[in-house]
């Protein structure tokens, strides 16, 4: 059966030139870096130098890159590492209502042990307004944190403009960036984040490893204790293959990201054209700021789970926001914060391309898709033909 | 996470559709949980001799509605009553424990057709 994927904001697969790049130290180099012999300091040295690419790419310094699991727990190092260290000055964090889980959960975990959040509103494109979140600041703030682009609906926000009203009212700003480094151009000191969260399977790196960005001068409270690896900011030995893949897999996808762009862009409005000729969807999100690689759009009388099951049985791999697929009763927090109502967030489709995908997978997809939602409309007790 | 049988149940549903004289129709549910069940039963003689469903829901909801169907068929409506959502997720192998309440309404959408036909019947007696 033919196989496509388009579930790349969930993951991607890892590029072969990054898996060479990787091999070696699954295998032959073998050392552990905090040991002084001849295979540690290969270590090591492998460690410095993907770090002083990762930090390149995004215009840091490479003191200013802590290596991590991956993105949750970058963005848990961000925000708790944050609260710890300033809950003298003040117990205010500003967030959106669509921020990841990884972020949700952290600032609730905080509200549990006596902060407040405030969690803004966002427009039915999924922006939030830079107004609201000056509106929102108090003398107690210490953190803003906002992602770059939503992982549902892929709306880009307007960090930079954040990032000047945190730097102007001298708060510690954090941003979820896992779904756009390597594929945004980035630049820390442009778009004013003092925190950063990127993820190394998202951009054709491998799972299990990620980074946060911490700017100079930034306190951070740790979370990881033990050894005194990446400057005791986060202890444990280093997933080595994994960092060195990580550098590579940035290094590749800022090289080669406007064509990737170019490409992937051209197959979402295929995509968003194909689309178009079913009747009764909902395309969310914005057109204009939108990662070049996203569609999401609702069926009308029909389920996520059941559209997903019978995508799979074709071979094509997608995401939903349906309670089904969220693990809770409810549809996506995301499609709901834009004013979707339950009914027709529970029918969400999330389509995620990736660079290896082709025009004739969008149409196989798009004539899958066009017989699925007919079959499950003709099921479906809330259909009129 | 789905057994065998519900996914047969779920690519090849049986029964779909209304039967558009029914003796009794329930329906249960509700679109802002993402599932609802609308069950249709012809009795003929105290015997249910056709069911139909239409079914908004995941593929444990859509399992259990042809499920049901086929436990129905041919029962007497004394027959069909006894019959419970646990005996339909038994009938499939199982449910994800996730799926035991949110997604298994059948039996109630039965219920509710067979208390339909009944209200009916007593009205024109």
């Amino acid at each position: 059966m033919k196989q496509v994927y388009f579930d790349h904001a969930a993951t991607t697969p890892v590029d072969p030139r990054v898996f060479a790049e990787m091999k070696p130290y699954l295998t032959e180099k073998l050392g552990n870096p905090s040991s002084i012999y001849a295979y540690g300091r290969e270590a090591r040295k492998a460690i410095d130098d993907a770090r002083e690419i990762i930090a390149n790419c995004i215009g840091a310094t490479a003191q200013e890159i802590v290596f991590t699991s991956g993105g949750t727990e970058s963005d848990n190092l961000a925000i708790k590492g944050v609260a710890l260290a300033l809950k003298d000055k003040g117990r205010h964090i500003i967030t959106s209502a669509i921020e990841h889980h990884a972020v949700l959960d952290s600032v609730k975990f905080l509200e549990k042990h006596g902060f407040k959040v405030t969690y803004l509103p966002v427009d039915s494109e999924g922006m939030v307004d830079v107004k609201d979140l000056e509106n929102a600041i108090t003398d107690e703030t210490i953190l803003i944190t906002i992602m770059h682009a939503n992982n549902e609906i892929g709306t880009i926000q307007p960090i930079k403009e954040i990032g000047e009203i945190a730097k102007k009212h001298n708060i510690v700003f954090h941003s979820d960036a896992v779904q756009t480094v390597g594929v945004l151009p980035i630049d820390v000191n442009e778009l004013n984040v003092d925190l950063l969260t990127f993820s190394a399977h998202k951009l054709y790196g491998p799972k299990g490893v990620g980074a946060l960005y911490v700017r100079k001068g930034v306190r951070l409270g740790t979370l990881i204790h033990g050894g005194g690896q990446e400057r005791k900011r986060r202890a444990g030995t280093e997933n080595v293959a994994g960092i060195v893949g990580f550098a590579k897999a940035v290094e590749l996808a800022v090289a080669e990201q406007k064509e990737v762009n170019q490409k992937v862009q051209e197959l979402r409005e295929r995509l968003f054209k194909g689309l178009e000729s079913i009747p009764h969807i909902r395309f969310n999100g914005s057109r204009t700021h939108r990662l070049p690689n996203n569609v999401n759009v609702c069926f009308e009388f029909i389920e996520g789970e059941s559209l997903l099951l019978n995508l799979d049985m074709n071979g094509i791999a997608a995401s939903s926001g349906s309670a089904c697929t969220s693990g809770s009763l409810d549809p996506s927090h995301v499609l709901l914060a834009i004013g979707l109502s339950h009914e027709i967030a529970h029918g969400s489709l999330r389509l995620t391309l990736g660079k290896e995908n082709t025009a004739e997978e969008v149409d196989y997809v798009v004539e899958k898709l066009e017989e699925i939602v007919q079959r499950l409309r003709d099921m479906s007790p809330l259909y009129n033909g | 996470m789905y057994s065998e049988k519900v996914m047969d149940h779920f690519q090849r549903p049986r029964n779909v559709g209304e039967i558009p004289d029914a003796s009794g129709i329930g329906e249960v549910g509700n679109a802002r949980c993402g599932d609802i069940m609308k069950l249709w039963i012809k009795v003929e003689d105290n015997v249910i001799v056709d069911i139909k469903f239409k079914t908004f829901g995941c593929g444990a909801a859509i399992a259990t509605s042809s499920m049901i169907t086929e436990l129905v068929m041919g029962k007497t409506i004394e027959e069909a009553e006894k019959i419970t959502d646990k005996a339909v997720a038994e009938a499939l192998d199982g449910l994800p424990p996730v799926k035991m309440h949110c997604s298994n309404l059948a039996a109630d959408a039965l219920q509710k057709a067979i208390a339909d036909y009944k209200s009916k019947k007593s009205d024109i007696s």
